[in-house]
């Protein structure tokens, strides 16, 4: 009996000096808050098996959204997901950790074009996880016209069968760039001049969605409306024959959603394996795969290249440097946030 | 002692009324009427700026059109509810909890789920308009729109007035009717003059439980209408979750909760002269 308790007590004894020691990071749980519908899940599984480390995974829907909560606090998130205006404004009220990218070996693989952004200038708070533009989503049933310019938005042959967004930065983005004015335009004159041209446009709107847009089109239930081009990407790869997507000659919005890790973070060695883990080139590639979206990772962008040829074909998807020329990454508002938000209000109601 | 005892039981709630409603009631009083950087307290000075802003025409329209819409759904679900909770207060034991059942089981399903259902339905494209369409009828356009929004609601909310009015009904007791019958009361005038009196109590909860979540619902208008309606349950999310205008969004939720205050005051009172003035002409 004396020997099973003597066991007993030397066994625990090394349990308990062994466990917090065994594997890195073991018994930590990292915080990761993402975008809806923006990962391969089955990735966070397979880091949790690897690494030891518990990822508790949520969601959210806009960057307005993820702002406001880290602002509220009471959360510590390790590892988010904002768009590059999102960043800028992160990084200007100190509300980001700078990286160690001695932990973060997989950083080689990022696309150089996508680094030394506007948003984040020195590369030191951010890294690129997934890239695309604004465009038009429209079914090819219903529309016979050649789809090139924010100008059919705005066509009356299609009343009622156009929807917008009812983000305050891209339905006001895209009436600014049909003017010809810039997308982050702080210039009242030019503001006023898109509120009447939204105002124009409302007779001919169907409704002012998010998400809802793509299904929406797809199902034949409007013609043509505003769309991120990984969305309408996931229908081309869902084999929806009837929906095709076009980038107006004006140019338009370009976006990046990034990895950064909130200052706010408890791990953040964990958090850079976390993000080390999703640039890795076969599991980004995977991701992509899933998602849609192309990879900002040049090692899995080239072995989707091989894998979906016909996918880069398409001009949509991959604009020409002309049209990427005239397009804009969104920077921060700061005040002018309330004037946009305030503008879309009085369209909407009117 | 017993009292005393009884007291203590209710200290649970006190601390949780304290911690989640009063504290936070508070707050938002203290935003309202303030301005300048919410992060920053020493920065924030006292102003009626966001309650200035909440009449300009825009803002009272959004809120005439949220009362309107409120009210007008919350009268549709009273003429379709009052009759449904008196055929269930009717029928007999056995079949009226399977009817209730049948009435209450929309509600445990989520929300959300049960408004982007009326999305499929009631779209361009959506089942009716290919049922319609198969049948050789006219497509209906009501999404997206102000009657789509009006449907959602008054799905949404209608199991709120049936419930509260049915229980008031099936407590009636049948010998009040019985004897209004032998006085020589044919239905109508049994029902106008004994049932309908008697039932008020369950039409004012009934209408207060509707008509509250109906005025600052915010998900129903933009699905169903389309964001071309925006309540004055969007305009806060909005200032919340877009603009991160919180002051505005504190001085909007204020004066919603006075109109609130103001709406469920009057309805007390209707509720109280009724049944006083029935009795009166007894």
């Amino acid at each position: 009996m004396k020997k099973h308790l003597l066991l007993f007590v030397v066994l625990s004894l090394i349990l308990v000096t062994v466990l917090p020691l065994s594997g890195c990071g073991s018994g930590v749980t990292i915080n990761v808050f993402n975008w809806a519908e923006y990962i391969d899940e089955s990735l966070i599984d397979e880091f949790e098996k690897q690494t030891g480390i518990k990822v508790n995974y949520k969601t959210y829907a806009t960057n307005e959204e993820l702002l406001a909560k880290m602002e509220a606090g009471g959360s510590s998130y390790d590892v988010v997901f904002p768009s590059d205006y999102a960043v800028s404004e992160m990084i200007k009220k100190g509300m980001l950790l700078e990286l160690d990218f001695n932990n973060i070996p997989n950083y080689k693989y990022i696309d150089e074009k996508l680094k030394n952004t506007g948003y984040d200038p020195e590369n030191k708070y951010s890294i690129p996880y997934f890239w695309g533009t604004i465009g038009i989503l429209y079914n090819t049933d219903m529309v016979d016209d050649p789809i090139d310019s924010w100008d059919i938005l705005w066509n009356p042959k299609y009343k009622g069968q156009i929807l917008m967004k009812k983000d305050v930065r891209d339905s006001l983005g895209v009436a600014l760039k049909k003017l010809g004015y810039s997308m982050n335009s702080t210039n009242d004159d030019e503001l006023e001049e898109a509120k009447a041209l939204l105002l124009e446009q409302k007779p001919l709107v169907n409704g002012y969605y998010g998400d809802e847009i793509r299904d929406l089109i797809a199902n034949g239930d409007a013609a043509m409306g505003l769309t991120y081009s990984g969305d309408a990407m996931e229908l081309y790869w869902d084999d929806f024959e009837n929906v095709s997507f076009a980038i107006p000659k004006e140019g338009t919005n370009i976006w990046y959603d990034c990895m950064v890790i909130p200052a706010s973070s408890k791990y953040k060695k964990e958090a850079e394996m976390f993000i080390n883990f999703m640039l890795d080139p076969d599991i980004s590639y995977r991701n992509s795969e899933a998602i849609g979206y192309p990879s900002p990772n040049t090692e899995s962008l080239h072995r989707l290249q091989e894998k979906y040829p016909e996918v880069f074909e398409l001009p949509a998807f991959w604009p020409d440097d002309e049209i990427l020329k005239l397009s804009e990454v969104y920077v921060d508002l700061g005040e002018y946030k309330v004037k946009y938000n305030e503008i879309l209000t009085q369209v909407l109601v009117d | 002692m017993q009292q005393r005892g009884r007291g203590r039981i209710a200290y649970p709630y006190i601390i949780w009324m304290a911690i989640f409603i009063v504290v936070p009631l508070i707050l938002i009083l203290f935003y309202s009427f303030t301005e300048g950087d919410i992060h920053n307290l020493k920065d924030l000075k006292f102003s009626v700026s966001s309650y200035k802003k909440v009449l300009e025409p825009i803002y009272l329209k959004v809120i005439g059109n949220s009362f309107v819409l409120a009210g007008i759904s919350t009268l549709i679900c009273l003429i379709i509810g009052y009759p449904v909770a008196m055929i269930i207060a009717n029928t007999d034991v056995k079949h009226r909890n399977l009817l209730l059942m049948l009435f209450l089981v929309p509600i445990w399903m989520n929300f959300l789920l049960r408004t982007y259902a009326w999305m499929s339905l009631l779209s361009p494209n959506g089942l009716i308009n290919r049922l319609l369409l198969w049948l050789g009828l006219p497509k209906i356009e009501i999404m997206p729109g102000k009657t789509a929004v009006l449907l959602g609601m008054v799905y949404n909310f209608l199991p709120f007035m049936v419930l509260p009015i049915y229980t008031v009904l099936s407590k009636i007791d049948k010998h009040v009717i019985e004897a209004a019958n032998d006085l020589g009361g044919n239905s109508v005038i049994t029902f106008i003059r004994v049932i309908l009196p008697l039932s008020v109590p369950g039409i004012v909860s009934g209408i207060t439980m509707v008509f509250l979540p109906a005025v600052s619902t915010f998900v129903i208008s933009g699905l169903l209408g389309g964001g071309k309606t925006p309540l004055i349950g969007d305009l806060i999310e909005q200032q919340f979750l877009s603009s991160r205008d919180w002051h505005f969004g504190s001085s909007l939720s204020i004066i919603l909760m006075i109109m609130i205050l103001i709406s469920m005051a009057v309805m007390s009172r209707i509720d109280k002269s009724p049944p006083e003035e029935e009795r009166r002409k007894i």
